[in-house]
């Protein structure tokens, strides 16, 4: 039984609160380059560096590409390893994120998502992550500043068991989540430091038959990053795959250790679903939108209107099984993408979403809605809206043009 | 720092063990591989290598075989730099934190020209303003000759690459070579040094001493590439041995920014006489071969021109012995 430790309730953006809870995890080295909306995030750490409350090794990179590239390396040395970007500073990590996962280096990113140039816009939307969904990273994107701290907390839980390996990116909304003040409960740093533990490395065979930890150590050496043939790259990357697979479980499993501790959970760590059970519509969303949706599906209920929220907090690895258990009664869904897929059918979101559903014994009807871009504010009476569309579809059976815009002056 | 009075001897060296192992699929004659195996006998205790992709790398490291006997990392191609910082602080801290029991461990990052004045610069430049405590070895085959030999900034004037051929209007590489060690000099670094392996003894004392430092240290090493040359395979420590003897390549080194020439360019400094023509140099390299016609002679004069004018500037640069 495990006793649960004292919190404390302090007004924080999402930022800050990212922040302390890296400071928490006992993060050996930091290695990062400002971008806003990320950078209150550095700072905020840096304060923690220099007043000696985290015993952190700070590295003020160049460019992001060599804070990717460090963190890499410190993990690869056996360094427990955080950092932070957003928009055009993840583009610029790209090649490195394939390394890292390719590498099953569990380093934690906290992503506070901005739209990509051009033209230039420092604010909110998801395209950056969104566009680094291939990179091997577990994306796990957050409702508000509470659960920014939680998920940062837990992301380097599933990202050091052993049987995962894999790096982490948790996704803020940018402004929304990164720099509005709420309220955030929050631990000391013992408990936290207690449930995260010390990094566990996976071991490994060497030629001589022994098993050793997996690391840069010169009494093991160890030739990490070769070069594979067409010989063995297929089943490196086939690996990293079940790395993912294992992470699915993981996930729901720190989520409700986490909960025994906190006294909050997320849905079950890779769906957080709200008055689903009997909803007719719903909405599947990404991020703080959820928020303003909740609200509305409550005046929806009280107008005896059966809506619901589905938002898929797990994003990579996709909850396949989940998300079609969660939608099996739902007669009409609207998914949000908070990025465009330029030249496909529909955004990102909506691509995962009904490629998991068409194979599920019952078929919702299915709409996408582009939002958002570029900071956009979606007004609750604009999701308001999209309810209402979904139940014009449902009464006349029309579903019109699948791929929608909200909020865009035409 | 402690190296005056170490002394490398062919004994030494002998007897040490390899730790860039035969076996690597290096071409015949590569510079850079005889270069790597001599450098790595000048280490002094634990180690860890980090390396840009480029020929080096790829030879040494295809799975599931290694030529290295230290623990190695390879990343990408514009970040070895990158990588010893993130090797430098993960082993700060966790010394302090206790989580490793080695009092010190060396770091020597490696790459080509490409790793190192084109696409690595940046990175270069940061680690090196941050102080980092390393050794980055760069070794100058002067092109891109692990995509099959295309100009770098480091190529020299005239050569001919596959992306500078000598055509029948552009013979070959117009511009200068980048002078990487004077951009690391002005880092303000408290080591940077020039070396070749013909000279192999002044080369491995320039390791040691690079990795004696604290904070960042620069080796540039000259490394004549067989293949990207179009030279004789059994040529390339000639070539080694010709850079120097030319002026082309000067050996120096440079404590706390006090530069010094190093013994074999000394001697030339010493006795002019002994300073061979460009033209002895560039006899033999197929890279060459078009400056040798009466049309291209103005090139080779020009060669001859830059590398007295860098010679002058750069003993005007040195303290005296």
């Amino acid at each position: 039984m495990i006793q649960k430790p004292k919190q404390e309730t302090i007004a924080l953006n999402g930022d800050e609160a990212v922040a302390l809870a890296a400071k928490q995890c006992d993060v050996d080295v930091v290695a990062a380059y400002p971008i806003t909306p990320q950078t209150i995030i550095v700072e905020k750490f840096s304060e923690y560096v220099a007043n000696g409350e985290v015993q952190t090794e700070f590295v003020c990179t160049e460019s992001e590409h060599s804070a990717m590239t460090a963190c890499l390396a410190a993990a690869a040395t056996g360094a427990r390893t955080f950092t932070a970007s957003a928009s055009a500073g993840l583009a610029l990590m790209h090649e490195m994120l394939f390394v890292t996962s390719g590498f099953r280096a569990p380093v934690v990113m906290a992503i506070a998502n901005r739209a990509l140039s051009a033209p230039l816009n420092i604010h909110g939307d998801q395209s950056d992550s969104m566009a680094e969904r291939d990179s091997g990273w577990i994306q796990i994107y957050v409702e508000n500043a509470q659960e920014a701290y939680d998920s940062i907390i837990q992301a380097f839980k599933i990202a050091e068991d052993t049987e995962v390996s894999l790096p982490v990116i948790v996704g803020l909304d940018g402004f929304t989540i990164s720099h509005t003040l709420e309220n955030v409960s929050v631990f000391g740093d013992d408990p936290i430091k207690q449930f995260v533990g010390e990094r566990q490395l996976p071991m490994v065979f060497t030629h001589e038959g022994k098993t050793v930890p997996y690391k840069l150590d010169p009494e093991n050496p160890m030739t990490m990053g070769p070069n594979a043939s067409p010989n063995y790259y297929f089943e490196f990357k086939r690996q990293q795959e079940e790395g993912m697979r294992n992470a699915l479980k993981k996930i729901q499993e720190v989520n409700s250790e986490y909960s025994k501790l906190s006294g909050r959970s997320y849905g079950d760590g890779l769906l957080d679903t709200y008055s689903l059970d009997d909803a007719e519509i719903a909405i599947v969303v990404v991020g703080s939108t959820a928020g303003t949706l909740k609200v509305i599906v409550d005046q929806l209920r009280q107008e005896g209107v059966k809506a619901g929220v589905l938002r898929i907090r797990t994003f990579r690895p996709f909850p396949v099984e989940q998300l079609r258990s969660a939608l099996k009664n739902v007669k009409t869904v609207a998914v949000m993408d908070k990025a465009m897929s330029f030249g496909g059918f529909g955004g990102a979101v909506f691509n995962e979403v009904r490629n998991a559903l068409y194979d599920a014994e019952a078929h919702p009807t299915i709409v996408n809605y582009i939002f958002g871009l570029g900071g956009r504010d979606a007004k609750p009476r604009e999701l308001r809206k999209i309810y209402d569309d979904l139940l014009q579809v449902n009464k006349t059976g029309n579903v019109g043009e699948p791929v929608r815009y909200l909020g865009l002056m035409e | 720092m402690t190296t005056q009075e170490w002394k490398f001897t062919a004994k030494d060296i002998a007897s040490k063990p390899d730790l860039f192992l035969s076996g690597h699929r290096a071409c015949a004659g590569c510079g850079p591989a005889s270069t790597l195996r001599l450098i790595m006998k000048a280490t002094r205790g634990p180690t860890i290598v980090t390396q840009a992709t480029g020929c080096m790398e790829i030879v040494g490291s295809i799975y599931p075989y290694t030529s290295w006997a230290l623990p190695w990392l390879h990343t990408a191609f514009e970040n070895a730099a990158a990588n010893a910082s993130g090797i430098d602080a993960a082993l700060k801290i966790m010394r302090k934190k206790g989580k490793i029991k080695q009092e010190h461990i060396d770091i020597i990052a490696l790459a080509g020209d490409g790793g190192t004045c084109d696409i690595g610069l940046q990175a270069l430049s940061g680690a090196v303003e941050r102080g980092h405590d390393f050794l980055f070895i760069l070794y100058d085959n002067e092109g891109y000759m692990n995509t099959g030999i295309q100009r770098s900034s480091s190529t020299p004037t005239g050569a001919a690459t596959t992306t500078t051929p000598a055509g029948k209007v552009i013979p070959g590489k117009l511009e200068k070579k980048k002078p990487i060690t004077e951009i690391m000099l002005a880092h303000d670094m408290p080591y940077v040094a020039t070396a070749t392996a013909y000279y192999w003894k002044d080369m491995l004392t320039k390791v040691r001493k690079g990795l004696e430092v604290e904070g960042p240290a620069f080796l540039h090493v000259f490394a004549p590439c067989p293949r990207g040359w179009r030279t004789e395979p059994s040529k390339t420590m000639e070539y080694s041995k010709l850079s120097v003897e030319t002026c082309v390549f000067p050996v120096w080194e440079a404590v706390n920014g006090k530069r010094q020439l190093s013994t074999p360019s000394k001697l030339i400094q010493l006795a002019p006489q002994k300073k061979r023509p460009v033209k002895d140099y560039l006899a033999g390299q197929g890279r060459f071969r078009h400056l040798f016609t009466p049309q291209n002679q103005h090139i080779m004069d020009e060669m001859q021109r830059l590398t007295d004018e860098n010679w002058q500037r750069l003993t005007q640069k040195c303290e005296p012995a």
